[in-house]
């Protein structure tokens, strides 16, 4: 068998670690095999996912979606998708106890800005309007295609930059602006020493700019749910959801019951790189159970899964730096603006966590940052692996090599010139503890035969020497 | 188009079923038989979570009406090692870490049931060619890879471990 041990590296932070056959001392679990206690199930094909739960007289949901980025809806005919036959039930705004929900409310965040089924106007392409519950997918699928709305459009604007100009079409009217408010301010801040002062003094100051494109979490199974209703009243929710509390939580709110009538099995997700955050499926399911009082199973075809659920954010990020001969960052200055899409979802949050992330892990004795969430015409963006943060650090790094390159400086040196130690102040008024950048990089550059110089290798976390 | 009675040898088993009409192989062995191993990604084909054995051959499930494997001999991944004891693709992918969230899983075991059937010394090259149909999201292939040359060694060698 090939699989590799990765050998434990105990010769860094030796003043840390305690002696041998102490707690401390045997750092033995990273790099030690442990076996899945999953996967004897997924080999035998006997992982119960959601999908593989068949209660009987299952009813399926399938959603009509708005053919239009930015319209008013007129009117919404369902003559002749009620007449198809097996179509059960059709579900409109009307059916849904709450429909106006945001899921991180849960954490304080508001405004509601996001109508679980579309009440007088769709934001993006793709916007659920009415759900149509049936006998066989087929009926549902064919009730769904035989709904027909009537829409007047209105301008759309795709564009986070476009978006904040004044006169640009108003995107989600529960906002107000295009733009989502931090505590009475109209982006996320940071406010450290004077960037400006620095620009001046500074022997050259570099600005570039980097895009993103939103990307899609893919995963192999999608999004989806079976809700069964259970003889006392409660309703059983089969989910791939990441998060089942969060999940049980917003359905409850928006179902306007207490939350122990609703019970989530969960937990094993075919796939979810924070694509299955949100809260989109089960709440519509859970209302056509019970108006149906049947089980319903809602799920993504695989072109719903690309095309409506969240992506990661497209990110723009402008970053200008103050920067010393010899390679020391004495200003950073970095615009930010996340597309947030038609509605907050977890974007307001992905935002912050961008801010938190800024200038990087360098000291940086002059920073200011506006990070902007922006509300645009594109399907919702959501959480993926470590959103807020990946694409800051592209740009970052991206930055740094080009400011390497800009001087003739090597990019390690150019880093470990700059990296945090433990002690420095961050930009924002933490201090920084644990930090093991140099160590990182040093370590870097010996497996990738990179040479350093004796000064640079004997840089160290815990101390700002030799700098 | 009426429903219709179709038989098949499901994993060496007659199995006999209605099947609504335009039902493909994929909906009667999970909704009509029970059988849950093959899973639905895409319904188009494109992902390869369906694959199970028709006549020992990997095929999409997804695509195939089931009336036109009519009396046809069926494996699934339940059919793999049916006693209990794993055989050596599944152990070898248990402990290659071949799996994450596992919905892969099943289509990329019968791929390699199949391949292993045909060709007992696959080389890389060849894996890569068999597992080319069906999408891993999680792992990034390089471990199914590597537990399919295990899995081969394994069988060369008659070494069953659990
Ligand atoms: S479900 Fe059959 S190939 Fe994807
Ligand atoms: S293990 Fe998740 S898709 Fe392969």
């Amino acid at each position: 068998m090939t699989y590799r041990l990765a050998p434990i590296d105990t010769s860094t932070f030796t003043a840390e670690r305690g002696a041998s056959g102490t707690d401390v001392g045997d750092l033995t679990v990273i790099g030690s095999v442990v076996q899945r206690s999953d996967a004897r199930g997924h080999v035998t094909g006997r992982t119960e996912f959601f999908e593989d739960v068949a209660p009987p007289r299952l009813a399926h949901l399938k959603m009509h979606r708005s053919a239009r980025h930015h319209a008013r809806i007129l009117d919404v005919d369902l003559t002749e998708a009620v007449a198809v036959p097996g179509v059960l039930r059709i579900l409109t705004h009307a059916d849904i106890p709450n429909n106006l929900y945001t899921p991180l409310k849960l954490i304080g965040v508001g405004p509601d800005d996001e109508p679980v089924l579309a009440v007088d106007k769709v934001r993006y392409l793709g916007e659920p309007i009415c759900a149509v519950v049936a006998e066989t997918e087929a009926a549902a699928l064919e009730g769904a295609a035989r709904i027909k709305v009537t829409y007047e459009d209105l301008p759309p604007v795709f564009d986070v930059e476009e978006a904040l100009k004044e006169g640009a079409p108003l995107v989600n009217e529960y906002h107000g602006q295009n733009h989502f408010i931090y505590e009475g301010h109209h982006c996320r801040r940071i406010r450290f020493g004077d960037v400006e002062e620095a620009f001046a003094r500074a022997d050259h100051v570099f600005e570039w700019r980097y895009q993103s494109a939103p990307i899609e979490q893919a995963p192999v199974e999608t999004t989806g749910c079976v809700v069964v209703p259970q003889a006392d009243g409660r309703l059983r929710i089969h989910s791939d959801t990441q998060a089942c509390f969060f999940t049980l939580d917003n359905t409850a709110l928006i179902l306007e019951t207490p939350f122990n009538t609703l019970r989530i099995v969960g937990g094993t997700v075919g796939g979810g790189f924070g694509g299955k955050v949100d809260v989109v499926v089960e709440p519509v399911a859970c209302v056509a159970a019970m108006l149906a009082d049947r089980p319903v199973k809602f799920v993504y075809d695989r072109a719903e899964e690309m095309q409506v659920s969240s992506p990661r954010a497209a990110e723009r990020i402008i970053i200008k730096d103050g920067v010393m001969n010899d390679g020391r960052i004495i200003g950073r200055k970095v615009t930010l603006y996340v597309d947030a899409g038609a509605y907050s979802r977890h974007s307001p949050y992905g935002t912050t966590k961008a801010a938190a992330h800024l200038p990087g892990p360098y000291s940086i004795p002059n920073v200011w940052a506006d990070c902007h969430c922006v509300f645009t015409n594109r399907t919702p963006s959501s959480a993926m692996r470590g959103f807020g943060v990946t694409i800051a650090d592209f740009a970052l790094e991206s930055q740094m090599d080009r400011i390497a390159r800009a001087l003739d400086l090597d990019p390690l040196r150019l880093r470990l010139l700059n990296a945090y130690r433990d002690g420095d102040l961050k930009a924002h008024r933490k201090v920084a503890e644990g930090t093991a950048l140099v160590e990182v990089i040093q370590k870097a550059a010996e497996m990738a035969g990179h040479e350093l110089p004796e000064a640079y290798r004997r840089m160290s976390s815990t101390t700002r020497e030799g700098l | 188009m009426p429903s219709q009675i179709v038989s098949l040898i499901v994993n060496g088993e007659q199995r006999e079923f209605i099947a609504a009409p335009g039902a493909t192989l994929l909906a009667s062995l999970r909704e009509s038989l029970g059988l849950t191993a093959a899973k639905r990604g895409c319904a188009q084909g494109a992902c390869g979570t369906c694959t199970v054995l028709v006549d020992g051959r990997p095929e999409a499930s997804c695509l195939v009406a089931v009336e036109t494997v009519a009396g046809r001999s069926i494996r699934t991944l339940e059919g793999v090692a049916a006693g209990g004891e794993l055989d050596e693709v599944q152990s070898a992918f248990v402990d290659c870490f071949a799996t994450q969230c596992g919905f892969c899983t099943a289509g990329m075991i019968m791929v390699a049931e199949a391949l292993l059937d045909a060709n007992p010394e696959p080389s890389e090259e060849d894996v890569i060619e068999a597992i080319s149909g069906n999408v891993c999201r999680c792992t990034g292939y390089r471990p199914i890879v590597i537990a399919v040359l295990e899995a081969a060694r394994r069988r060369r060698e008659q070494v069953v471990s659990r």
